[in-house]
């Protein structure tokens, strides 16, 4: 398996989260489009790391691991944004939510 | 080697493309919830096991988890889920295959991309424990308060409008 095996499967993965997050209206599918995006760079952060010159530095891994600690605050403080969102605006349809100031 | 790669790589694709286009958000969770074990499997393969059930923990545990409860929370599964605009959809679909086209060219024109599997490292959980308190344990605070505000801040954005004014 060479390495562009990997790195093809990862363009794919983000071109689908890119359209997903162009298409969908629900705003909690927009946040799993994005979600999906970080998940392909993620794939493509550890495919580097394992065909890379010297994996026993570990920074791959180490950075996939802050990534992922990342991503799991982003999730959490979007989907209370589209709760309290949904509250005010009682949908979570992006083409009625378009207002800044309540 | 390759077939687990073309089983667990379809795998993922077809999750991803499943929780895109289906038109219940519970099934398009669902449908995620596999495209991310399929990630994970695909870092087990890569040799990176530490990483690839981090995956399973904070993805499938605790990301799909959460957004099902959001979709159940805000009554999700109301219908017309998709943008119902021609036009956008054609400069949507423009701006999809571009950047698809540019990077399977960039991966493609890169003499990185032919190179063969190296031998497997021998890592072990005991360096990766070694490596975060030592060379990256500056990251690891940043991190660790990072989560920490992140949760206070989505408790007091979740937090109910009425009892925030008082």
């Amino acid at each position: 398996m060479t390495l562009a095996g990997y790195l093809i499967v990862a363009a794919l993965l983000f071109a689908v989260g890119l359209a997903g997050a162009l298409t969908r209206r629900n705003a909690i599918l927009v946040l799993i489009g994005i979600e999906l995006m970080l998940n392909a760079a993620n794939l493509n952060l550890i495919a580097f790391w394992r065909y890379g010159r010297s994996p026993e530095a570990l920074t791959g891994v180490l950075f996939v691991i802050f990534s992922i600690g990342v991503a799991a605050a982003e999730a959490a403080v979007g989907l209370a944004m589209i709760i309290a969102i949904y509250r005010h605006y009682k949908t979570t349809n992006l083409d009625y939510i378009d207002s800044m100031k309540g | 080697m390759t077939l687990p790669f073309t089983i667990i790589a379809a795998l993922t694709i077809a999750g991803a493309v499943a929780a895109m286009s289906l038109r219940n958000l519970v099934h398009c969770v669902l449908a995620l919830t596999l495209a991310f074990a399929g990630l994970a499997g695909m870092y087990l393969l890569l040799g990176a096991q530490f990483v690839g059930f981090a995956q399973i923990l904070v993805y499938i545990g605790a990301i799909a988890i959460l957004t099902v409860f959001a979709i159940l929370l805000t009554r999700g599964t109301e219908p017309d889920a998709f943008l119902d605009l021609p036009s956008a959809w054609v400069s949507n679909s423009v701006i999809v295959a571009a950047v698809f086209g540019v990077l399977v060219w960039a991966v493609h024109s890169s003499p990185l991309s032919r190179r063969t599997l190296p031998p497997p490292p021998q890592i072990t959980v005991r360096q990766i424990g070694f490596a975060l308190m030592d060379r990256f344990v500056l990251p690891l605070e940043v991190i660790g308060l990072l989560l920490t505000a992140a949760l206070i801040g989505a408790v007091i954005l979740a937090m109910h409008e009425k009892q925030a004014a008082k």
